[in-house]
Formats: C-alpha cells, sequence, structure tokens
C-alpha cells in the first residue's frame, strides 16, 4: 500500500512507466500481517540461529533415545567411569559408568515438556487475568491488579521450594512419581509466573477497547465475552507470543533450579537441572559432569531468547512498513 | 512526599499480611508433617509424639496457629522456637541476615558500577563492535541459570587458577587487616554470581532507555548551546534515562534474592538462604515460615525504595 503510493508521488519519471510499475506492483501477492512478521522474523539472523538450535534439540530428545540406544540406566564399570567426551560417548561417562548423553537425551524430554506445559499455564492464566482486568476495569480491575502485584512481591524460590518439598510425597503416592511430580512443578512453576503477561495483556486491552472496531462490534449487539475473546485478543496476541516464548525460558530456568536445589524430579528421571546437581560433587575430578548439561540448559535457554528478541521485532507494529 | 510514603507503607502492610497468610496456609495444608521422621520410629509410643505435639502446639488447626503466630510477631516480634535446634528463630536469623545483605548489598553496588557505563557507552555508539559484543554478553548473562555461572566461577577461580577458596569460611571474624583480606577473597565468588545476572539486566534496560533518550530535543538543545559531549550525556540524558531502569530494577528483586540463595548453597555462605533450604529438609517449619517471611518483606521494603525513589526522580509523577 506504502509503497504505491510513494511510486505515484515520484513524479520525476515519466508516466508511462509509473503506470507500469503500478501494475507491477498490483500483480504482486497482497502482504500479510504474518507474512511481514516471517520475513522481518527471517532477516533476525540469531533468532533464526535460535529456533534451528531449539529445532534440533526437539528431534533430539524426541527421535535421539530410539537412535541411540545406550543404556542410560546400565552401570558400566568396563569403560573408565567420569571420562570425559569420548567416540564411545559423546559427552562422557558418570561416577557409575553411566553414558550421561543417553541420560541427557532421555530427560531432556522432560525439561522441554516442563517448560512448554509451565508457559501455557502461566499464559493461560496471565491472559484471563489481564483480559477481564483491562476489558471490565473499575473495582474488578482494582482487585485482580492488587492480587497480581502481590503475587509480584511474593518470595518465588523460597515458596517453590516450600510447596514441592510439602506436597511432593502426597502426588508421589497419588500419581506416581513422574505424573505426580510433572504436574507439581508445572503447577507451581506456572501459577507463580503468570504476572507480567497479565499486565502485558491489560495495558493492551486498555487502549484496544475504545478503538472504532470495538464499538462497531457492539453495535451490531456482539456480547462482551466475543468482543474480549474474539474481536480484541487476536490484536493482543503479539505480546502474548513474546511472553509466551520468553516463558518457556523462565520455565525451563526455574525447574533446573528447583532440580539443583535438590527438589525436583526423582533421580531415575534425569532432567539437565538434575545431570548438574550430580555432576555438581565431582567438579574437581570430571567437571564435563555438570558442564556439559548446563551448556545444554544454557543453550536452550540462550535459542529461546532470541527467539524471543527476533518475534519481538517481527510482531511490533510500529516496526511494519 | 511524606503523604505518599506513608500511603505506600499503607499499601505494604496488607501485601505483606496476604502473603504471610499464603505461606502459613501452604505449610499448614501440607500433607507433611514435622514429626514424620520422628513418627516413623516405631520405638516412640504414641503418647509421646502426642505430647511433643502439644508441646509445640501442631494440636492445634492451622489457622488458629496462624493468628497465634500473627500476634507474636507483631506484640513481642518473636517468630517462634526452631523445632530442630530449639533456638529461638530470632536468634537464627539475626545471626545469619547481615552475610545474605552483605552479599546482595556488594552484589548489587558491583552490577551497577559495570552495567551502567557498557549500558551508555552501547547506547551513544550503536551497532559499534562494542555494542555489539556488550549486547551479546547481556543476553547470555540474562540467559544461564545461576548456578551454572557459580560452577564455572568454581571451576575457573577455584580449582584452575587457585585465587580464591573453595569453600567460604565461616569462623571468620575482621580484626585486622589480614583477616579483612581472607573475608574480601572468600566472598568473591558469591557477589560475581549475583552481580554477573544483575549487571546482564541493567544493562539491557540502561541501553533501551538511552536509546529513547538521545533522540530527543532536550538532548539536542543541550548540544547546541555548545555543552561537552560527556556532560550532554551523563548529566542529561543518563540522569533521565536511569528513571525507567530504577522501575525496572525493583521488578527483580525477588530474583536477586533467588540468586542469592543459590550462591549461598553453592559457596555454603552461612546466610538466610542456606538455612532455608537446611530448615525446609528439616521440616523445620517456624524457621521456613519465619525466613520465607522475611524475603517478602524484604521485596515488598525494595520495592517500596524503588518507587519512592521513582517518584522523586521524575517530577511528571504526581504523587498526590
Amino acid at each position: 500500500m506504502s509503497e504505491a503510493n510513494r511510486a505515484i508521488d515520484s513524479t520525476t519519471t515519466p508516466v508511462i512507466t509509473d503506470v507500469r510499475k503500478i501494475g507491477d506492483i498490483s500483480q504482486r501477492p497482497p502482504r500479510t500481517l504474518w507474512g511481514d512478521a516471517r520475513r522481518r522474523f527471517l532477516k533476525h539472523r540469531l533468532a533464526v540461529l535460535g529456533s534451528l538450535v531449539i529445532i534440533f534439540f526437539t528431534l533430539a530428545v524426541l527421535v535421539g533415545p530410539s537412535i541411540y540406544t545406550v543404556d542410560r540406566e546400565a552401570l558400566n564399570f568396563d569403560v573408565p567411569t567420569m571420562a570425559g567426551p569420548t567416540w564411545e560417548a559423546p559427552m562422557g561417562t558418570d561416577d557409575l559408568g553411566r553414558d550421561i548423553l543417553a541420560r541427557a537425551l532421555f530427560g531432556g524430554r522432560v525439561t522441554l515438556a516442563v517448560g512448554v506445559t509451565a508457559m501455557l499455564i502461566a499464559i493461560l492464566v496471565g491472559t484471563i487475568v489481564g483480559s477481564i482486568s483491562g476489558f471490565f476495569g473499575g473495582y474488578l480491575d482494582q482487585l485482580l491488579m492488587w492480587i497480581t502485584d502481590t503475587f509480584l512481591s511474593m518470595p518465588t524460590l523460597p515458596l517453590f521450594l516450600l510447596i514441592v518439598y510439602l506436597f511432593r510425597d502426597t502426588l508421589t503416592r497419588a500419581l506416581g512419581p513422574e505424573t505426580g511430580i510433572f504436574l507439581l512443578v508445572v503447577s507451581v512453576i506456572g501459577l507463580l509466573t503468570w504476572m507480567p503477561t497479565a499486565r502485558v495483556v491489560r495495558a493492551s486491552f486498555q487502549t484496544l477497547k475504545h478503538r472504532e472496531f470495538v464499538e462497531a462490534a457492539t453495535c451490531l449487539g456482539v456480547g462482551p465475552l466475543a468482543i474480549m475473546f474474539r474481536h480484541i485478543l487476536p490484536n493482543v496476541m503479539s505480546p502474548i507470543i513474546v511472553a509466551a516464548t520468553l516463558g518457556v525460558g523462565t520455565a525451563i530456568i526455574t525447574e533446573s533450579t528447583l532440580s539443583f536445589l535438590g527438589v525436583g524430579f526423582p533421580p531415575d528421571l534425569p532432567t539437565w537441572g538434575r545431570l548438574v546437581t550430580d555432576g555438581q560433587n565431582f567438579l574437581e575430578l570430571a567437571p564435563h559432569m555438570s558442564l556439559l548439561p548446563s551448556l545444554l540448559i544454557f543453550l536452550t535457554v540462550l535459542s529461546i531468547n532470541f527467539i524471543g528478541d527476533g518475534l519481538r521485532d517481527a510482531l511490533d507494529p510500529r516496526s511494519r512498513l | 512526599m511524606t503523604n505518599y510514603i506513608i500511603r505506600r507503607l499503607l499499601i505494604a502492610i496488607p501485601t505483606l499480611l496476604v502473603i504471610s497468610f499464603v505461606i502459613f496456609a501452604v505449610l499448614g495444608l501440607a500433607p507433611g508433617d514435622p514429626m514424620s521422621q520422628f513418627g516413623r520410629n516405631p520405638n516412640v509410643p504414641e503418647e509421646v509424639r502426642e505430647n511433643i505435639r502439644r508441646s509445640l502446639g501442631l494440636d492445634r488447626p492451622w489457622y488458629e496457629r496462624y493468628f497465634l503466630w500473627l500476634n507474636n510477631v507483631l506484640t513481642q516480634g518473636d517468630l517462634g522456637f526452631s523445632f530442630n535446634s530449639r533456638v529461638p528463630v530470632t536468634d537464627l536469623i539475626a545471626q545469619r541476615l547481615p552475610q545474605t545483605l552483605w552479599t546482595v548489598g556488594i552484589a548489587y553496588l558491583v552490577a551497577l558500577s559495570i552495567a551502567v557505563p557498557i549500558g551508555v557507552i552501547s547506547a551513544v555508539k550503536q551497532y559499534s563492535w562494542f555494542d555489539r559484543i556488550a549486547t551479546t554478553m547481556a543476553f547470555v548473562g540474562f540467559s544461564i541459570p545461576s548456578f551454572a555461572i557459580g560452577l564455572l566461577v568454581i571451576l575457573i577461580f577455584a580449582v584452575n587458577l587457585r585465587w580464591f577458596p573453595l569453600i567460604y569460611d565461616t569462623t571468620i571474624q575482621v580484626v585486622d587487616l589480614e583477616s579483612f583480606t581472607k573475608q574480601l577473597r572468600q566472598i568473591i565468588m558469591p557477589v560475581m554470581v549475583v552481580a554477573i545476572q544483575q549487571s546482564a539486566d541493567v544493562t539491557r534496560y540502561l541501553r533501551s532507555s538511552m536509546l529513547d533518550n538521545l533522540p530527543l530535543d532536550y538532548v539536542r538543545t543541550a548540544r547546541s548551546k555548545g555543552l561537552r559531549e560527556s556532560a550532554v550525556v551523563i548529566r542529561h540524558a543518563l540522569r533521565n534515562s536511569l528513571i525507567p531502569v530504577i522501575a525496572l530494577m525493583s521488578l527483580g528483586v525477588p530474583a536477586i534474592f533467588t540468586g542469592a540463595i543459590i550462591t549461598e548453597t553453592l559457596f555454603r555462605v552461612n546466610g538466610i538462604g542456606e538455612l532455608l533450604i537446611r530448615s525446609t529438609q528439616l521440616s523445620d517449619t517456624p524457621v521456613v515460615m519465619a525466613i520465607t517471611f522475611i524475603y517478602a518483606v524484604l521485596v515488598v521494603l525494595f520495592n517500596l525504595v524503588a518507587d519512592v525513589a521513582y517518584a522523586t526522580l521524575d517530577p511528571r509523577i504526581r504523587y498526590s
């Protein structure tokens, strides 16, 4: 649209070529919001690199264990224990001779699943609180924002520790050690990290609810819920997508911190944070045991943050030309 | 201004009450019992267990215990007795709080003195090689979990270079120069871990805030009246750019204490974070409750300080 205008405005060239130019432009497929966003995202080199790393890691943990078939629990005293990376064991072996790569591939599933699920919970709660607060305003808004601020002042890590530590045994007994702790960790992380999303969504709702398209929808007799979720929410998607991306990184760091402090998953579920903890005591003798899993966490979170950065630039309507 | 501070204090009180209630409810509703380890021992007769529970006040429902606790805290500043060591919780915390505050405080000063110059230079020379390196480093610092920084720092400075001691010696009393340097040497690594992460955050905030301010009219005015470039950047642009940074920093306060808990566990610094981890594992409810509450108080307090600083620095904010 703007390019077409510019072409008409520039009257320095003869009129005939201008007409041809306009014709050319009209034949091109129209530019769309998502098409523009994709083009801008692909220009952000680090974000593309980050996406490739994340795709690689996801594939690796999903298909990896069926290709790399070394037993992750096999105690192997034939190979040197605590040996650094070799061709037989690309990430080395731990103090019991177990292959760290096999463990990391399997544990990575849990780490990535925790990140994504916890983010979904946080985004869901944040979006609901933020949209209600921003759309309805008044006392409801004040109450919800007070709750948000209170949650923001909560000492999160001590609370994580407390809740996970206190409820771990009951949930393990009720749902089994894996599902029980997964649900516990994911919901605790989700319920203690939704606040930034709620604030962003609220701010966007506040500016958008006075726009003409909302007025038009109201005049057509659209109900408040439909206006909120069918008309306003799609326009708030870009900040939500950015918050969601960054949320995965935060959740992964939080899970590995919990595992590091010894309140995460049980030892037979070697998440990356757990592997770091297991290797921590052998830092002097076998630094690869804790540093390589740390590197995996770091690379994942770094890539996610680059993707988030790229998406922010790509989805920002102000940079759309 | 005084009115504003008083009003903010009045808002902080219900927030703290709610937080303390939530923590107590979590502890009270949890199925875990401080007597459970004890209870598994078949040699302990049922009556003895009941007597111990009664002497610890555990026979009452948790909400009753909450109001008892709150009453004791408000009227006497009494946080109860530790189940584990039978020492008043206030004594335990008084022993340990200074170490935590020292680590966090020094780390914050270090972080600011690294982040402010880097953020300013980065913004003034946007897209230069310095800016590229600084932005990448900030991204790295903010994506790396604090325990990974800690392990890396230990590996480099304590294991390989042997510059600093591996384990924090809690018995050092600073009396002369020698003990002072000893204390200084052992606090460097814990401080580094918290400082690296904080400086990454502050650099990012400050850079983007400076970039917002530098193209504004008042900066051009300062330049056109012939001020030196350093005065334009530092006295005009930086001062205005710091205002939103202070507001953003207050949101990061919980993260600082999270970092402090990790460092304390990693280096065995005898702060409240290390005590919290240990007491959680021992189900020492009064200590856990008190420390979590103190973290909440610190977070609310620092948020308050940041808000007041924000209102003082920015004349556009009206606090009536």
